[in-house]
This record gives C-alpha cells, structure tokens and sequence, in this order.
C-alpha cells in the first residue's frame, strides 16, 4: 500500500493545495511543501529499507509491490512494484518535487491554487510512470503527466508559451499513441499464444514475437521514449519547452519527464524486445553519438542562457541513450548514475537561471556581464554546476559519463571516441555560458541581491548531493544492481543462443498475425 | 608517519572548503594564516613523509595508502588511494615546498587585491588537485588531480575577470588541455577494457606482460597518454595556451604555469614509462616532440617583449627538455630537470612579478632598464635564476640537469646526434633569450621610476628559491665532477636507469664542453645585441625578411593563426548558422503544410449549396467510373 500512498500523496496534496488557496496563497505553498516533503520522507523510509534488505540480499530485485484487480474484464490491473530502480528514480521526482516547490515561491504570482495542483499532479504522474508494472496503467500515468504539463507550460510559462506548449503537447502525445498500438499489438498477440489477454508486465515479457513484429512494436516504444528523452531528431520540442517553461516546469520537465523516456527504455523497451532492441542498437547508439555532440553545439549557439541550459540536456542524455543500447554493465550503471546526476545539475542550473532572471528580467546573455562582481554565491554556485555539466571528476556527472564511455568503450571503440569529443563542445559551452553571465565588467545595474536563505538552502542540498554523487556513488550503484543484472541476463539469454533466429523462425507459420495476413490473400 | 600522507593533500584542500565557506567572515590576516599555512603544514608532513619512507624503505620501496573505494561496478573498482614512492616522493616536495614559497610571496604581491580570499582559496585548491595528481594509485583518481588542476589554472589564469582578455585566455586554456584530456580518458578507456584495471602498478605489470614490444595496442595507448600530456605540459601541437595563461597573477604564472602543473605531462610519461618502452614509436614520436618544441619555442622567446611571456615560452622550451629526455628514456633526468627548473623558473617569475609591480604594471622589457641599481636583491636572484636557466656551468643547477639530458641524448641506445644538436641549439637560444631579459631589465639606463620595494614577504621566497637553484644541482653531477649520483639513485627503484649505447659513449667532458661554450657564445651575442653596441644590429633587425621572421616568431609560428581558422571560425560558423536548429525547421515545414492545406481546403466551405451539389455529382460520377472501369 505504500506504493500507492507514493503516488495518492501527491495527488490528494494537489487537491487539497487548491482547496486552501481561499485562505492565503502561503496555505497553498506550504501544503504542497509539505506534501512533497511527505512524499520524499516516505521514499527514503523505502530507501533505508532496502538498503538494509540488500545487505541479506537474498530475495528477488522487487522490494515491495501491490498487485489489485481493476478491470478485469480487460485483463487491466492495477499493479505497482518497485526494485532499486524505480526507487532511486522515486526518490529523484520526491527531491526535485521538493525543490520545484520551493523555486516557485516567489516566481508564482497568479492562480497559485491551479498551479500548484498541475505540478502536484504532474509529480503524481511521474511517479505513477516509475511504479506501474501493468501496462495499460503504465500509460495511463504517462498520458496523466502530460496534460497538467501542458497548463504548467501553457499558463505560466514566458512570452511564446502556447506555440511551446503546443508543440509539447503534439510531440509527446503523438508519439504516445504510437506506444499504445504497441501496447494494445503486444495485448492482441500475447492473448492469442496462450489465451490469456494481460496488460501484466511479468506476463508479457514472455512473450515470443517473431523478429519483424517485434522491431515494429518495439519502435513503437521506443519512438515514444526517444522523444522523452529526447533523442535527435525529435528533440525540438525540447529547447521550446524548457525555455518557455516557468522555473518549477523546467526542473520538472528536465529533471524528472525526460528520465521517464530513459526509464522506459530501460524498463520496456530491453525487456520486452531484447532481440530486436539489440537488432536496433548500432542505430541507436549512433543517433546517441549525434546527440551528444549536436546538442553542444546548439547550446554553444543559444544567446538565451535558459535554452542554453536546455539544449545541454539533448547532449547529456545522448549519454544515457548510447549506455542502454551499449548493454553491458559498465554502461548501465553509468546510465542510472547519469539519469541521476542529469536531474540535479540540470535542475540546478534551471534553478540558478531563473533565480538570475527573476533578478534582471531577461534571459538574453547579450544584456549580462559581470555578475559575479554583484551576485558572487550565485555565480559560484552556476560555475560549479557548469563543471558538473561538463563532466568534472569529483561531480556525479563524471561517474555517469565515465561509466557509459567506459562500458560503451567495449561494444564499439569508435563511436566511443566520438562520444568522447562531447567532453571538449561541453567544455566550450560551460566555459561560454559562465564568461558571458558572470565574467566581463559588470553593466551598470541596480544592485541585485545575492541568494537569500531559501535559495541558498535548495542550492546547499543540490550541492551536497552532486559532490556525494561524484565521490561515494556507491549506494545508487548497489540499488541498480539487482535490476540491472536482471536486464542482463533478459539480454544474454537472447544473444547468447546461437540458434536464436532459427528457433524463433518456425514460430512464424504459427503465429496468428500471420495467419491473418494469408487468409486476407487467399 | 606514513599514515599521515592523506593529510598531505587533505590539508590544503580543507584550506580551500574554510576559505570557500566560512572566509568572508575572516579577516585578510586570516585568510593568509590559512591560505599559507594549510601548504606548508602540508609541505612539513610531505617531508616527513620523504624521510620515514626513505629511512626504512618498505620491500616494494614504495607504501600504498586505500581511503575509501571510489565505485565497484563488476571488476571495475578505482580507490580513492595514494601512493608514496621515490617519484611522487620529489614531486610533492618539490611540489608543496614550492608552493608554500609562492603563497608566502603572494600575501604581500596580492595584499592590495580586492579577491584576497577567493585567490587563496584557489591556490589551496590547486595544491591540494596537484598532490592528489601526483599520490594517484590508479589513472582514475589521476584524472581527477589532472582535471582539478586544470579547472585550477582555468580560475586563476581568469581571476581578474573582469577584463575579457582574461577570461578569453582561461576559457583558450581550458578549452585546449581538455583536448588533450579527452585523447587521456580514451586511453584509460583502452587500457581497463584491455588489461582490466587502472591502478598503475599492476597496470603496467600486466601491460609488460600482455603485449609484445610494439604491438598495437601498446602503440594505441602510449599515443593516447601522450596526447594528455602534450596538452597539459604545452608540447607541440597544443602549446598555444600557455603564452596567454600569462593573464592570470604572477604568483599563478610562478606557481602553475611554471613550477608544477605544467610538468604534470612530464610525470604521467615517467610514471607510465613501461608503456612508452613498448612502444618504441610512440617514445620516439616524444623525444622528436620535445627537441621540436624545445626549439620553436626558443626562438618565439627571443622575440617577445612581454616579460613573462618570454618567461612563459622558455617553460614550454625547458618542458621540451624534459620529453626529450623522456622519449630517449632518460627517466630520471626529466625528473631531476623537473626539480631544478621548478626552482629557478620560479624564481623567475617572482622576480619579474616584483619588476612589474615595481614599474606600475609595465610588462615590456624594451621600456625597462638599470634596475640592477634599484632592485638589488632582485636583481641578483633573478640573475642566478637566468644563469640557472641558461645552464651556466658547474655552478647553477640548471646545468647539473640539462648537462644530463644533453648527454643522455647523444649516449642513450634510442638517442641520437640530431636529437643532441637540437639540446645544444636549444641551450644556445636559451642563453640568448635569458640574457636579453637580463640586459634591457636590469642594465642600461633606468627609464621608469621604481615605485615599490618588496618587503619580507617577498625577499624570503627570491632568496630561498636562489640558493635551491644553484645547491639543487650538486646532487648529480657528471662523472668528471665527483660523480654524485644521490638522484638517480633514489629513482632507481621507480624508473629505469637509461641504457647506454655501445660504443657511441664518448668522452662527456668534450661534450660538455661544447654545450658550456655554445651557451658563452649565446650570452655573449645576447650582450653585444642588446647592451653592447644595440646600434650595429638594428639594420640587420629591420631588414625585411628579418622582420618577418620575427613577427612569425612572435605570434608563435602561426599557430594560433591556423588553429583559429581551422577549427574555431568553422565551429562558430556553424554553430550561428545553425542556431535555430535545422532540424527544427522541418518540423515547422510540416506545420507549415498542416496550415496551408487547412487554408486550400477552407475555401471549399463557401456555403453556396450549388457548389456542395456540384461536388457530391463529381464525386459520384468520379467512384462511379472507378467502380465501372475496374471490372
């Protein structure tokens, strides 16, 4: 039951934070603060749990779960579990919630109530993504999160906000539908082998699907999680929406929504169709090596700091696509350290911009240039996250690109060093962005105030755990471990029978889909 | 003792958390206690450390200690752990002896700047990046001593950023040895996929005994090391930063871009040296890099104006000396020319720092003149740091440890004449360009006036960096000088000795001779140029092709001239071109279709019922035919 209380919390917080804006748009602030804060108590409750439960290490990756019928004349279930994975990805949605929360305290200054639900909901949603193990319940998170998104975007967002919206909305929803004739094709197919029509996660990961229709129906997933993520080339709805995104929406859209994309990749997309996801992965992997370096270069280019910072995630999260298609150890953990470190720097950065533009009321880096002189501590704290951008040994972000170079290193040596070159255009735009803000002589200004104790205390905890991340990753490394050599042995199984496509090809004649097709000729 | 070596690195880096977080609360008084005696607290327990380990020296005459495991994922699993033997041993002496002198000098060059703190806290942060550079246990933590120390020289090269000049210099520094640090995490990349893990020990173990002499893999590796180090230590093809990390203070240029960081590529090479002997190409592809560099930038010093940029070329020359010595496996010696060149370039820049500070800022050596008279113990530690330099014989250390290389060049089994006659014109142009320095600054006729006389703070650092730079050579010296061979002894256990070819080995002193009387000649020709009879010269000066020439030298041999074209204008071409994404604009093309079909299509609805009847005919007569002419 605590899995639902994960999500409920959130959701009735949202509820409720509406409710109490007749009193006094602090009540709003403070029980969204406290529901949020509620939910990130519960997840590290969780945490401490599994942490001591892996120690014995004896039962199976799944730490809790809860398995209730919902429709069950559909085969729909409402069915949550957590491993290591969800977990840490859990407990990254409860402290960006957190944060995202407070961002807003004085950025928000219009319909708090309405506000404050979409982003409680929006919280909801995401966590509902990261727990759900039924796949019909699965995307019914994925399409919750989208639409209070929308409004988050839509209504509070900067001047070209409903063009951004918009194409948020299209991009993700389009591709969505797309993830649910896959779903609904895997339903059909599986119910017609064995009988059994189940949405049900454990059910259909066994699924044997003959390798064509599986390349179709795993595209579909992956179409759907490469615009999350996002991947080029669908990854213009990106730069939009993160810059005309009110603070809180872009450290929940670059924090949280894009690790939805990462999650499904690793949760769906491997295990479902590991032949076919491994069949896909030199394409992948080199849309991931375009991405890492294309995105640089984009965000070397932005006169816009926030779309700087945005396009900054299409780069980093080429680094968590060519970790999951690369598939070994090595990289999968850099992934999950980089899904990470990604949701804390970036968040930070979003964070820092929109703390700097609340101050001088542009975001165009033409108009700065000196601030260091006048905002010191904002500007120390921007520099150390732009080193945690460009992957600084003693950040977390380093341990995450590292690990996925490291265990892509390999699988294919070149597209590696390629990758690599995404360390030098990261430096480059780091480098850029920090000189043209804060660097230069300081433009005559009306003085601006340094960060005040609430700043200062989302930035200590950003800090805290970027460094922490950099040097013990230790304990996210043990808690993806279980999940991931899981997702191994899924992928060994398939690769490593060496009669794998003649077994799977006398399954052909049998299947229903098939069958279909040649009485439709006949 | 040994136990305590954490405390080494830990010591300055908890100098740089309590100036970072808790500074602004102290006063600058404050700021100095901690910001000097965090390093030479560090710099009294690094000589501890020396000694205990040299006193009883361990089986393996090295001692290894583990602080935490840095992450294990598989058989992936780096420590956080350091390592004490003979070579890192001399580095962090020299390393935290150094650099306890300049944080001295620094509290009085620096007394007056408004960024007190924030420049000691990075000082203390480069310190304590250096020392955890040079304890690695294993390449990883390496990587993030060499990464650290170059975020360090980033920040201080642009401590005064409020000048763009600055900034753009930090941002070309950073920007460039990270090219080369990238080829360095390739190369790690290599080695742990391969031989399956990064501590350096048994690394280079494996690596002996996994791959043949010359092998591809071995080739591929020492390539990719190298590559760090040419980018870090401003070797030939990326030495274009260093001339312009010059804008940052002179303690920073003392201190980093002169004494330790700089010689980090230096380090890795030696610390490495199995790899580089496996792969006798690449080791080679050093020595050639190193007498090239050597000379180019020899000749780029003896053309600028700029004190410390003549000062910063002669670094890359003098690093040129020591891959030089590294690609005919002279370990040891780059080591030992290492040491004595972190002494005397050292005091070199603290000497021009007080020169500078002395003229209101004045940086061009063609406007000094006569300081010898105003600045006498300036004067006289610089010019024991320019003799040192110039390698004037049998008493400066300079020439302990260049006569070294020089003969190793020609006596070593993989070294050759041409690489000793590229030493030996090197020394010539070194003695020329030093001595230039030292006539149109501290003789001739004074023409600025002296406003600042350094003070204690200052005086100590020149004197104990003078004495060290004439003394740190006596303890190696040539076989016709008593044979003193204490270093190359306490680096026996580390690195090994250079083989010596059969047969080629001469008689050294006719050697030695040649080089001592090669740089005379050089000191002479500097003092009829420019202090003697300057007149003579100028026509040769002015003469076109001259002229030329010396422009091409002085913008560095065109280098930043090609790489601007090559890869920067192109880069920021596309980049601005491209900045609202291509791929984006297909995107709106789509929309673009989506709204001018809604728009064709709008017109249909014009409400005319006679319209809508035509089109239901059409249609019908249309699906008619189609049904008709089909069967």
């Amino acid at each position: 039951m605590i899995l639902a209380w994960l999500i409920l919390i959130p959701f009735l917080g949202g509820i409720l934070a509406w409710l109490v804006e007749r009193w006094g748009a602090i009540w709003t602030r403070w029980v969204s603060l406290l529901a949020v804060a509620l939910d990130l108590g519960l997840a590290s409750i969780l945490w401490f749990h599994a942490a001591g439960r892996f120690s014995l290490s004896s039962s199976g990756p799944w730490l809790v779960s809860l398995d209730r019928a919902w429709i069950p004349e559909a085969g729909i279930r409402f069915h949550l579990a957590m491993d290591g994975l969800s977990l840490l990805l859990v407990l990254l949605t409860a402290f960006l919630g957190v944060l995202s929360v407070a961002a807003s305290w004085t950025e928000i200054q219009e319909r708090i109530g309405f506000f404050h639900f979409s982003l409680l909901w929006v919280l909801a949603g995401i966590t509902g993504v990261f727990l759900a193990l039924d796949l019909f319940l699965f995307y019914f998170f994925w399409e919750l999160m989208l639409v209070p998104m929308y409004f988050l975007i839509a209504l509070w967002g900067h001047e070209n906000r409903l063009y951004a919206a918009v194409k948020f909305f299209l991009f993700t929803q389009l591709s969505g539908l797309l993830m649910l004739l896959a779903i609904l094709g895997l339903y059909e197919i599986h119910g017609r082998q064995t009988g059994a029509y189940t949405f049900d996660y454990f059910r259909l990961i066994g699924t044997r699907l003959p390798p064509q229709t599986a390349m179709w129906l795993m595209l579909g997933f992956f179409i759907a999680f490469a615009v999350k993520l996002p991947a080029v080339p669908v990854h213009t709805w990106l730069p939009d929406a993160h810059t005309e995104a009110p603070t809180a929406g872009s450290v929940v859209l670059a924090g949280l929504l894009l690790k939805t994309g990462a999650y499904g990749l690793l949760r769906f997309v491997v295990p479902l169709f590991p032949g076919a996801a491994s069949a896909f992965a030199p394409v992948a992997m080199v849309l991931a090596v375009i991405g890492i370096v294309y995105g640089a270069l984009l965000a070397f280019a932005q006169h816009d700091l926030k779309r700087l910072v945005a396009y900054t995630s299409v780069s980093h999260m080429g680094f968590v696509l060519l970790g999951v298609f690369a598939g070994t150890e090595i990289a999968l953990q850099g992934v999950v350290v980089q899904i990470l470190c990604h949701g804390i720097s970036t968040g930070a950065l979003f964070i820092l911009v929109g703390a700097l533009s609340e101050r001088v009321h542009t975001r165009d880096m033409r108009q700065m240039s000196g601030f260091w002189t006048s905002v010191p501590r904002i500007g120390g704290v921007t520099l150390l996250f732009a080193l945690a951008s460009m992957g600084l040994p003693g950040l977390g972000n380093f341990i995450g690109e590292f690990l996925v170079l490291l265990g892509t290193y390999r699988v294919s040596a070149p597209l590696t060093v390629i990758a690599s070159i995404g360390l030098i255009v990261s430096t480059v735009y780091a480098l850029v962005m920090v000189q043209r803000t804060f660097y230069g002589p300081l433009k005559e200004r009306p003085p601006m105030a340094d960060l005040s104790g609430r700043e200062a205390a989302m930035m200590a905890a950003l800090v805290a755990a970027i460094i922490w991340l950099g040097l013990y990753p230790q304990p996210v490394l043990d808690l993806a471990k279980a999940p991931l050599d899981r997702l191994q042995e899924r992928g060994a199984e398939i690769n490593a029978a060496p009669g794998a496509s003649a077994a799977e090809a006398p399954l052909r004649t049998a299947l229903p889909l098939d069958n279909h097709r040649s009485e439709v000729d006949r | 003792m040994l136990s305590l070596l954490w405390l080494v690195p830990a010591l300055p880096l908890l100098g740089f958390l309590v100036l970072t977080l808790v500074g602004f609360r102290l006063p600058r008084l404050g700021v100095a206690v901690i910001g000097v005696g965090s390093v030479a607290l560090s710099c009294i327990l690094a000589i501890l450390a020396a000694a205990s380990l040299l006193m009883a020296p361990p089986a393996s005459h090295s001692y290894t200690q583990i602080l935490w495991t840095w992450l294990r994922v598989g058989s992936f699993a780096p420590e956080i752990a350091l390592t004490l033997d003979p070579l890192s041993l001399v580095m962090i002496v020299v390393v935290t002896f150094v650099a306890a002198l300049i944080h001295l000098y620094s509290v009085e060059f620096m007394a007056g700047d408004e960024s007190f703190r924030r420049f000691f806290a990075y000082m203390n942060l480069f310190v304590a990046s250096m020392l955890v550079l040079v304890l690695a246990d294993n390449l990883l933590l390496l990587y993030l001593g060499w990464e650290g120390v170059g975020l360090c020289s980033y920040l201080l090269i642009g401590f005064w950023y409020k000048d763009p000049v600055n900034v753009a210099a930090a941002n070309k520094a950073f920007i460039v040895t990270r090219v080369g640090d990238t080829a360095m995490a390739v190369g790690i990349f290599l080695l742990f996929t391969q031989l399956g893990t990064l501590r350096i020990a048994p690394l280079m173990g494996r690596a002996a005994e996994q791959w043949p002499v010359g092998s591809g893999m071995a080739v591929a590796a020492a390539a990719l090391l190298l590559g760090g180090a040419v980018g870090k230590s401003a070797q030939l093809p990326l030495q274009t930063w260093l001339p312009d990390a010059m804008a940052g203070p002179t303690p920073v240029s003392a201190l980093i871009h002169a004494a330790t960081m700089v010689t980090a590529g230096v380090y890795l090479i030696a610390r490495t040296n199995v790899l580089f002997t496996l792969a006798p190409a690449v080791q080679l592809v050093v020595a050639v890099v190193g007498a090239a560099t050597l000379l180019l930038a020899g000749c780029s010093a003896l053309v600028q104006r700029d004190i410390k940029r003549v000062l910063a070329y002669s670094t890359i020359s003098q690093i040129g000396y020591m891959f030089l010595a590294l690609g005919v496996g002279a370990w040891s010696a780059a080591i030992f020319h290492f040491m004595t060149h972190a002494f005397f370039k050292a005091l070199l820049f603290l000497g021009a720092g007080v020169v500078i500070e002395a003229l209101h800022d004045e940086h061009d050596i063609y406007k000094m003149g006569g300081l010898r008279r105003q600045l006498p113990l300036t004067f006289w530690t610089f010019l024991i740091g320019s003799a040192s330099l110039a390698a004037l014989p049998l008493v400066t250390a300079g020439f302990y440890s260049k006569d070294l290389i020089l003969w190793q060049a020609w006596s070593s089994s993989i070294g050759s004449a041409w690489l000793w006659a590229a030493g030996v014109l090197g020394s010539f142009l070194t003695a020329v360009y030093t001595f230039r320095v030292v006539f149109l600054t501290f003789f001739g006729d004074a023409k600025l006036q002296v406003s600042k006389k350094p003070g204690m703070a200052i005086r100590i650092p020149l004197v104990v960096l003078a004495v060290l730079s004439v003394v740190g050579g006596f303890v190696e010296t040539p076989r016709f000088l008593g044979h003193a061979s204490l270093f190359t002894e306490l680096m026996r256990t580390t690195l090994p000795a250079a083989s010596e070819a059969v047969g080629r080995a001469g008689d050294e002193l006719t050697f030695d001779i040649i080089a001592a009387s090669v740089m005379l000649v050089g000191i002479y020709l500097a003092y009829l140029v420019f202090l003697g009879s300057p007149r003579r010269f100028e026509d040769v000066a002015r003469a076109p092709s001259v002229a030329a020439l010396r422009r091409f030298w002085f913008a560095g041999w065109g280098f930043d001239w090609l790489y601007d074209r090559v890869l920067v204008q192109p880069y920021v071409w596309i980049a601005h071109r491209d900045r609202n994404d291509v791929i984006d604009q297909s995107y709106r093309g789509i929309a673009w279709l989506a709204a001018a079909s809604w728009r064709t299509l709008s017109r249909t609805q014009t409400g005319r019922v006679r319209w809508y009847a035509a089109g239901i005919a059409a249609g019908a007569i249309i699906i008619l035919a189609i049904v008709v002419f089909r069967t």
